[in-house]
């Protein structure tokens, strides 16, 4: 314990001495913490990113994509945005990796190891729409606290696995049981092991869909570290924070699953519509479920110079939640008219949908083209903010770039 | 004489010892060492490794054009006292981002101490929080931005 304590001390003040500053409550700081100042990764090569995504924290991780970059029908590891919210996990072993489904409103509590999943279910592979919740959040007005995400925290990748369904089945569902929740192996930014960094799940009914999968691959290959390996939940169409990363056990809950970030205004909005900046209570906030109809723009770049005569081709990707792009449009007058362009059928349910379109412009200068996704229950983005909530989730107002015609 | 000789000889050996001693409490020491700042022994490993440990101690405090390079921050008064309670857990980019009033960021930090683990600030709390507003005040967007820094290039067809 002395011996312990005498290191404490002693990398402390050499801690001190390298940024030459007392550090203030040293003494709580836990054991193995390394300060920022003594790592220096270099994000886009640990991730295998593309050097144009935008670091918005790198502690924890959190990292998004420009439009431009979503460009792929399927994107790319290079291009999908990070979310983490504590600390990856390190030394993970495939082959003693363990899924247990326990819960109040579990049959039998089962334990698989990962070739258990493999051999015992039906593979199956979807492309999913994960975006997350705070998407856009760095529009509000009043602004919302948290990481400042503009438009490229989404992504639509190709996922392989099992159904959840039939694991869940597997261990026998209680008929009293309404919820899933999962547990995973990050760990809290303040180095506390018995705090969860992030434990969310959904309604019994969203994890028995078809398309709410246990994957193991990503893009036809293992997933990546930072996106999950060696199994993730994956449940598109949904804020992406409930597809649990690192997933190693999944309780069948008989209530609505409290894990963290699942209370208080965490993924939540307010009941009732709010004005701009009105405090709202905890109890007058309700879990995020689907996500809105939504586009984006993913060519050209924003900020292109194009000749005068010649038509600008624009493509990108829609998509709507638990439902489907039935309409998109674009404008180069700023909604005074809108016209419509082809979208296409999604490949799978909960899958982006490509859109694209030929823009002829009608005299030199400046001008934004605006796209506009309408889902199949007539509901479209709008052009402004949408309602403002005190956490900035769910803005899905209009995507736009500017173009010049010289 | 014989006793004489016997005892330099011992006292010879006794040197001799201690100097063994000191060796092996020296290879100890460089042990030690490295089991406290460098359990990897990456000192002796690939030269990238040795220029970035290099690197961070000659930059660690340094400021360029009014900001701390090593975190992004603005120098302002109370810059040291949000380095040391603010990016313990978190990077300076989540702090910097976020352009708030007194009253949400007071609000924030009681979140933090209830859920994270954010120790008492005492008087440097307002510290920070007029390090904050001054350095990082909230800027009106209203309903829809304007497009700014656009980057603009030739599109070739």
């Amino acid at each position: 314990m002395r011996r312990r304590s005498f290191i404490k001390k002693t990398v402390l003040s050499s801690f001190t001495a390298l940024i030459s500053a007392e550090i203030v409550f040293g003494s709580k700081m836990l054991d193995g913490y390394t300060p920022l100042a003594l790592q220096d990764p270099d994000p886009f090569k640990m991730f295998s990113k593309n050097k144009e995504m935008i670091i918005l924290n790198d502690k924890p991780w959190n990292i998004e994509a420009q439009a431009h970059l979503l460009d792929d029908k399927i994107t790319p590891n290079s291009s999908m945005f990070i979310r983490n919210n504590g600390t990856t996990p390190e030394e993970i072993n495939p082959e003693t990796w363990t899924l247990t489904i326990d819960g109040e409103s579990v049959k039998n509590k089962k334990t698989y190891t990962l070739s258990d999943l493999k051999s015992k279910f039906k593979h199956h592979t979807y492309q999913l729409t994960l975006e997350c919740g705070g998407n856009g959040r760095s529009e509000f007005d009043p602004p919302a606290k948290g990481n400042q995400w503009t438009i490229g925290a989404v992504h639509c990748a190709s996922w392989t696995g099992v159904r959840l369904r039939d694991v869940l089945e597997d261990a026998g569902i209680k008929s009293n049981a309404v919820y899933i929740g999962y547990h995973s192996k990050d760990t809290h930014l303040s180095g506390d092991p018995k705090k969860e960094p992030i434990s969310r799940g959904c309604p019994l009914p969203k994890a028995l869909q078809d398309e709410t999968i246990l994957a193991f691959q990503m893009n036809n290959e293992a997933i990546p570290l930072i996106h999950g390996y060696p199994l993730r939940l994956i449940a598109g169409g949904w804020p992406a924070s409930v597809s649990g990363k690192w997933v190693q056990k999944i309780s069948i809950r008989n209530k609505v699953h409290d894990g963290t970030k699942m209370t208080g205004t965490a993924y939540r909005v307010p009941c009732n519509p709010v004005a701009p900046g009105e405090k709202v209570k905890d109890e007058d906030m309700c879990i995020i479920e689907s996500m809105p109809v939504k586009s984006i723009i993913t060519y050209p770049k924003t900020g292109a110079l194009i000749n005068e005569g010649k038509a600008l081709n624009i493509r990108g990707h829609a998509w709507a939640g638990e439902l489907e792009v039935v309409k998109m449009e674009y404008s180069i007058d700023f909604g005074a008219t809108w016209t419509i362009c082809s979208v296409e059928k999604p490949t799978n349910r909960l899958a982006w949908q490509h859109f694209s379109a030929s823009i002829n412009f009608p005299k030199k200068g400046y001008y934004e083209v605006w796209a506009r996704a309408t889902d199949t229950q007539n509901t479209a983005q709008p052009m402004l903010l949408p309602g403002w909530n005190p956490k900035g989730y769910l803005n899905n107002a209009c995507h736009r770039i500017a173009v010049k015609i010289i | 004489m014989k006793d004489d000789k016997e005892f330099q000889k011992k006292i010879k050996k006794a040197e001799k010892t201690a100097y063994i001693a000191m060796l092996f409490s020296f290879i100890a020491s460089v042990l030690l060492l490295f089991a406290v700042y460098d359990p990897s022994f990456s000192i002796f490993g690939n030269k990238e490794s040795k220029l970035i440990y290099s690197t961070i101690i000659e930059d660690e405090d340094k400021i360029e054009n009014g900001i701390h390079i090593r975190t992004g921050l603005i120098d302002a008064e109370g810059l040291m006292t949000v380095i040391n309670n603010c990016t313990n857990c978190h990077s300076a980019k989540l702090v910097v981002q976020n352009k708030m009033s007194t009253e949400s960021w007071n609000a924030t930090i009681k979140w933090m101490q209830e859920t994270q683990n954010l120790w008492d600030l005492g008087s440097n709390q307002e510290v920070i929080v007029n390090y904050l507003v001054t350095n990082y005040p909230p800027t009106a967007k209203g309903r829809r931005m304007i497009l700014t820094n656009i980057d603009w290039y030739t599109l070739k067809n």
